[in-house]
Formats: structure tokens, sequence, C-alpha cells
């Protein structure tokens, strides 16, 4: 199988719904003419035409809530917002509209429609354009919300949202679309809500999802390559709805759990998934459940403070040795328990 | 434009459109047309009123909003459209769902919470829906329903669809984002769209004057070049006048529009609002100025109306909202066993249905 990016996916998987469902369009600010902020819709334009390919002003709240309205006479939009920071203005037509119609209205009206959006840090784009703002949408019933974390995860759960029925909120990471990986089939789906083990291990589970996902795999096979930890590392891929049996079986499994993820610590992800194994398996834990998360602060400009206030695998790391069962702790050898706790 | 420009001189100068309201019945119009105005019209008055009473004798819960006083406006949108347009509309909508067709015992249901509602008792009061008639929902988010219908009309275009949208909103969501980015975009995009606002000069308790910079709100659309007319929202022809032409122009040339129709309230915001903020002078004359009681006139005047046939249509409406309250008080509540089994479906849709489109 060839390798692809994960932007490469992502573009792939736009370009086969448009062809294989004329419901399907796209539309967003500089998607067409400019071929997309980063490029994900390059093409596609030239390709499908303006009707299908949509250009929009800058209006989030506007060129949302007209998805919304064109996802209720049955088309099928994907809105690309240029990163979710933007689409904190588009709140009202999320939040109040497109969550609620189809239960708010009995049942008759289904909004088949897809919201795609990067989040992330680390590219000195500062406080306005830096956030993770997931748990806000992951927070509200009526949404679906999908941050996959491979190539092809991306292309699979793309493909998955788009086939819908119901308002999907498509996490993307500015730093992840030119990380590379297998490309699937072409007829790849990646089911909503099912998390997956993403590397097997026997000494704790480390819970994450979206570029921390990738970030954790790699320092889990980095540390088994060193022979010093069997980590597990378990990829969300989905926050709503949330996969909570694969969740609590690798707990079962391990006994130890670190949520690992980009966003803010307080009233986060990790804060619901530790809240979801006390009472899942509260029995099972043999310590408590840590969370590695970026600082609450406004991100800040300059690079050493960025780097400082960003979450990632030196943090990681650290968490895993201080979480992992004490005859597996390579800072210990057995002479740090006699050290003076100071 | 000629036509445009001329009607918004008219209104700059403020000649009271209340004349027109008086005016004789042109020759050409149908007979049993305009009966069924008026008796559309009694209903949505009967229905609001009683839907009054039953709040009062908490069978209705939440927020309530009415149309009285504006049934002339609630009408004549109605008559101006296509059976198979599609309308949004904000929370005061009940008249406007009774005119589109939607059962009143199905409208009445809703308002009591029950399962034979036309949300199935989900929405309320605010939240009136029929996907059939193409009623595509109250909003109760001032401005929300805006940027849905353009996205509706989207849709249409976008099929080539021979229908069009019309979306109402209140005098105060014109001072919204909502407004103006749905204007905007209604215009790059030439959507067979239009835009309907009632004026009846107060946003809960705040009067247009004080709440928008432009209190003449037709004029808003000219920041999108669009056309725009100001009508006297106690004219039910009128404003089914402005209504079919903006939905030709909608239509046949996929140009947006927008009209304003001058109307009233006569009670409160909402059935718990006293209505302090409103001197009682003004409440008068307004009620003064009953749109059902001007058309009556009129048909009488022009011998199409008389006593005994009002009467009967009267009584008629009485009737049918009796029979609305009695449906919806022996109707059931929705079953909390079987909404707590199936949750997921009420909150989200299945997999196999959405495929096509209203």
């Amino acid at each position: 199988m060839a390798e692809i990016t994960y932007r490469q996916a992502l573009h792939d998987a736009l370009r086969e719904e448009l062809l294989r469902d004329e419901h399907v369009f796209l539309l967003g600010e500089e998607i067409g003419v400019f071929e997309g902020s980063y490029k994900i819709t390059a093409g596609l334009l030239t390709e499908f035409g303006p009707r299908r390919v949509v250009d929009t002003p800058i209006v989030e709240n506007g060129f949302v809530g007209m998805a919304v309205g064109a996802a209720m006479l049955g088309l099928r939009p994907i809105v690309e917002i240029m990163t979710i920071n933007f689409i904190v203005l588009a709140m009202d037509q999320i939040v109040n509209q497109a969550a609620k119609i189809y239960a708010m209205f009995g049942g008759q009206c289904p909004v088949p429609l897809v919201i795609r959006t990067p989040g992330g840090g680390g590219q000195q784009l500062a406080a306005t354009h830096s956030q993770n703002l997931e748990v806000w949408f992951a927070h509200v019933p009526g949404l679906k919300v999908v941050a996959p974390s491979t190539p092809a995860d991306a292309k699979g759960l793309l493909r998955a949202s788009v086939r819908d029925n119901n308002p999907v909120i498509f996490l993307e990471n500015l730093a992840l679309y030119n990380v590379k990986g297998e490309a699937p089939r072409d007829d790849y789906m990646v089911p909503i809500g099912k998390a997956q083990v993403t590397k097997e291990g026997a000494d704790l589970t480390v819970i994450s999802y979206s570029r921390m996902a990738a970030v954790a795999l790699d320092v889990a096979r980095r540390l088994e390559q060193e022979n010093r930890l069997s980590v597990e590392v378990v990829d969300l891929r989905s926050l709503r709805p949330l996969d909570r049996e694969t969740i609590v079986n690798s707990v079962r499994k391990t006994n130890r759990a670190i949520v690992f993820e980009e966003d803010w610590r307080s009233f986060g992800i990790g804060a619901e998934i530790a809240a979801l194994l006390q009472e899942e398996a509260f029995d099972d834990l043999d310590a408590p459940i840590k969370r590695v998360a970026s600082l609450e602060v406004p991100l800040p400009y300059s690079k050493p403070l960025e780097l400082a206030t960003l979450t990632g695998s030196k943090q990681l790391i650290e968490a895993i040795n201080e979480l992992a069962p004490r005859r597996r702790r390579r800072v210990n050898h057995g002479r740090n328990n006699h050290a003076p706790a100071q | 434009m000629d036509d445009n420009s001329k009607q918004q001189t008219q209104a700059r100068k403020g000649i009271s459109t209340r004349e027109q309201a008086r005016a004789p019945i042109p020759q050409e119009e149908d007979r049993a047309a305009l009966l069924n105005y008026y008796y559309q019209m009694v209903l949505v008055r009967r229905f609001e009123e009683k839907s009054g009473e039953m709040y009062n004798r908490a069978r209705i819960g939440g927020y309530c909003h009415l149309n009285l006083g504006e049934e002339a406006t609630v009408v004549g949108f109605s008559a101006g459209l296509a059976p198979d347009d599609y309308v949004y509309t904000n929370y005061r909508e009940h008249g406007y769902a009774l005119a589109r067709g939607l059962p009143p015992g199905a409208v009445m249901a809703e308002l009591f919470g029950k399962d034979t509602g036309s949300s199935r008792g989900r929405g309320g009061s605010m939240h009136l829906f029929d996907r059939e008639r193409r009623f595509m929902g109250g909003y109760a988010i001032v401005g929300g329903q805006l940027p849905l219908a353009t996205g509706a009309a989207f849709a249409l275009a976008y099929r080539a669809a021979h229908e069009i949208v019309a979306c109402q909103m209140g005098d105060g969501t014109t001072n919204t984002g909502a407004f103006h980015e749905s204007l905007n975009l209604a215009k790059i995009y030439a959507l067979p769209i239009v835009y309907f606002v009632v004026n009846n000069q107060y946003g809960m308790g705040l009067r247009v004057e004080r709440g928008s910079a432009v209190s003449e709100l037709y004029r808003k659309a000219c920041a999108y070049d669009m056309q725009s007319w100001r009508v006297d929202g106690n004219d039910v022809l009128a404003v089914r006048d402005a209504v079919r032409k903006a939905a030709a122009l909608a239509r046949e040339k996929h140009e947006p529009s927008l009209i304003e129709a001058v109307s009233f309230r006569f009670r409160g915001h909402s059935v718990v609002d006293p209505d302090r903020y409103r001197n009682p002078q003004e409440v008068q004359e307004g009620r003064a100025h009953d749109p059902i009681e001007a058309f009556a006139t009129r048909l009488a005047d022009a011998g199409l109306l008389d006593e005994k046939e009002r009467r009967k249509l009267d009584e008629k409406a009485e009737h049918e909202v009796d029979a609305a309250v009695k449906f919806a008080e022996d109707s059931p509540f929705p079953s909390v066993d079987e909404f707590m089994a199936g949750l997921e479906g009420y909150v989200y849709a299945p997999a196999e249905t959405g495929e096509e489109g209203a």
C-alpha cells in the first residue's frame, strides 16, 4: 500500500464523495479559487465547477447556517471552517440550530452536514489561532464529533461522516496535514463512534485523539523499542459518540490510565474520560488517572513560551514514568524510594 | 425599480398606509379567495385568543407569543406564496402555521405538549414544524432562521427547482448579524428567497427607533442592492400583493428581495408580558385599526359579505378552534417510557433517511 499524507487522504475522500453523490457539495472560505488555506481542496473547483465547490465570503454564521438549511432540504454540504477558532462565530447555527433540528421538530428533518476544521497550536499563530475547542461540540447532544489521527482514519471517517444523516464536526489538526501513512482502499470506511487500540500494551493505557494520539503512538513505540515499558494506546477517533467500551476494556487490562490531550485540562476530554473510568472501572484502577494537557492560558506567540505552554511527548513521557508500575519505572532502579522527598 | 422607489418615497414621507386598508376592493378579486382570507384571519384571531386562555389555564407551558393584531400580515404573507413554497418563521408563528395549512388540532396539541402535536410535543409553541406542508419551522433564537432559510433557497437553486423560500422575521431581527450575512449571501448567490419583516414596532419592549439606526426597515436591503418594499401590514391584500411580486422575482429571476409589513401587536411580547412599556393610548389606537374589522367593512362595502355570512364564518372559526382544543385535550402526552427507551433515536437521525429532500 502506498503512503499518502493526511492532506491527500482528505482531498481524495472529498473528491470521491463529490463523484459519488450529486447531493454532496463543498463550501467555505477560500476553498475554490484559492484552493484552500491548507490546500485540502486543491483542484476541486477546476474539476467540479462552482456549483459543487462554493467560495463563501467571511461570514461563518451565515454560511454554516446556509449549509444547515441546504441539508434540511436533502443536500449533503461539507463545510470547511478555515480553523476551529473561527467556528466560534457560527455557534448559533451549530449548537442552537443544527444540533436541535432533528429532535426538536419531532424527527421530521435530518441534517446531513459535515463541518471540517483544523485545530491545534504550535505554529506560532498565538492565542486566537491555536485553540482546541472540540470539547465544546462533544458536549452537545445532536452533534457527532470525530478527530482522526492518521491518513487512513481521516479518509475513512470523512467518508462515513458525509454519509451520516446528522451534523458531524470533523476535527483536523494543522500539524497533521503533512503526516504520511498508508493509503486505504477506495471503499475504506471507519465507523463513527469506534475507538481503536493502535498499540497493544500491558503496563498502562494512554487514551488520546487527533494529533496527540499520533504523538502517543510514537512515544509508546519508542518505549517498547527501548524495552522499557509496554504502553497501550487507545485512539478515540470519535469524541461523540464516545466508545466507552474500548476505553474501559483497555484500562481493565492495564489498570492504569493517562488521558493525553492538546486542549486545556479543566472540563476537557480527559475530565470526561477520567469520570467514565471511575464509574466503570474503579475497582480495576491501581493508580489515579492522569491527565496530560496544555497549560490553561491563552497561547503566547513567542516560540519558547509557546513550547512551554503546549503539551507534547516530553510531558507524556514524564506522566508515563510517574504512573508506570513501580517495578517498571526507569528512574527507580530500587534507589529512588530512599531519596528525600523534596 | 420606479415602482419600488415610488413606494419607498411614499413610505419615507410617512403617508399613512392605513388609508389603503379602507380602499375599495378591486373588481377583479375572486370572492371565494377573499372570504377565505377573512376566514383565515378570524381563525388566527380565535386560535390566538384561545391560546392565551389555555396558557392562563396552565394547559400551555413555556413562552407563548401570539399573532393577535397581525392577522392580515400573517394571512397576506401565506396567500402570496404557492402551496409548495417553503416557509421559515420566527417563534411568533402559530398563525403562519395555520395559514400554511397545518391542522389547528396539531398546532394546539403541540402547544399542549401532546404526542399528536406537529413536532410530537418536542418543540412547543416556538418550534412548530410540518415537513409535508413545507412549514420548515418556527425558530426561537432571533435571526436563527435567516441563514437556514437562505440555505434552503440555496438548495432550491442548486436543484434548479421552481419553488421559493419565504422567511419571516420580526423588526428586531434586522439588527442582527445573521440578517445582514443572509441578505448578502442571498444576493451574491442569486437565491430564490423573500425576506419578510413584520415590523410590529417593538422588539419585545424596545421601540424600533431606539433599536435600529434606520427605522424604515425595508431600506436596509439597499445595502445589498436588493429590492424592497414597505406595506401596510393591516391590509391583507397589500401584503399578499407584495409577497406575490417578491415571490415572482425570486421564482422567475432568482432575485431575492425584502418586504417590510408594518403591523401592530395587540398585546405584550408574550402572554405573560403586562405590556407596561407601551402608552395605553398608543395601544388603544393600534387596536382601533383592527385588520379584521377593516377587511370585513371593505368586503361589506363591496357587497361581498353580509352580517349573516360573516357570523357564519366567525362561528365556523370558533368551532374549528374549539375542536382543536378538544383534540389537544383528548390527545395523549408522549410516553415517557418510549422516550427513555429511544433517546438515541430522538436525538439522531437513523442512517437510512435523509437521502432526498422535502
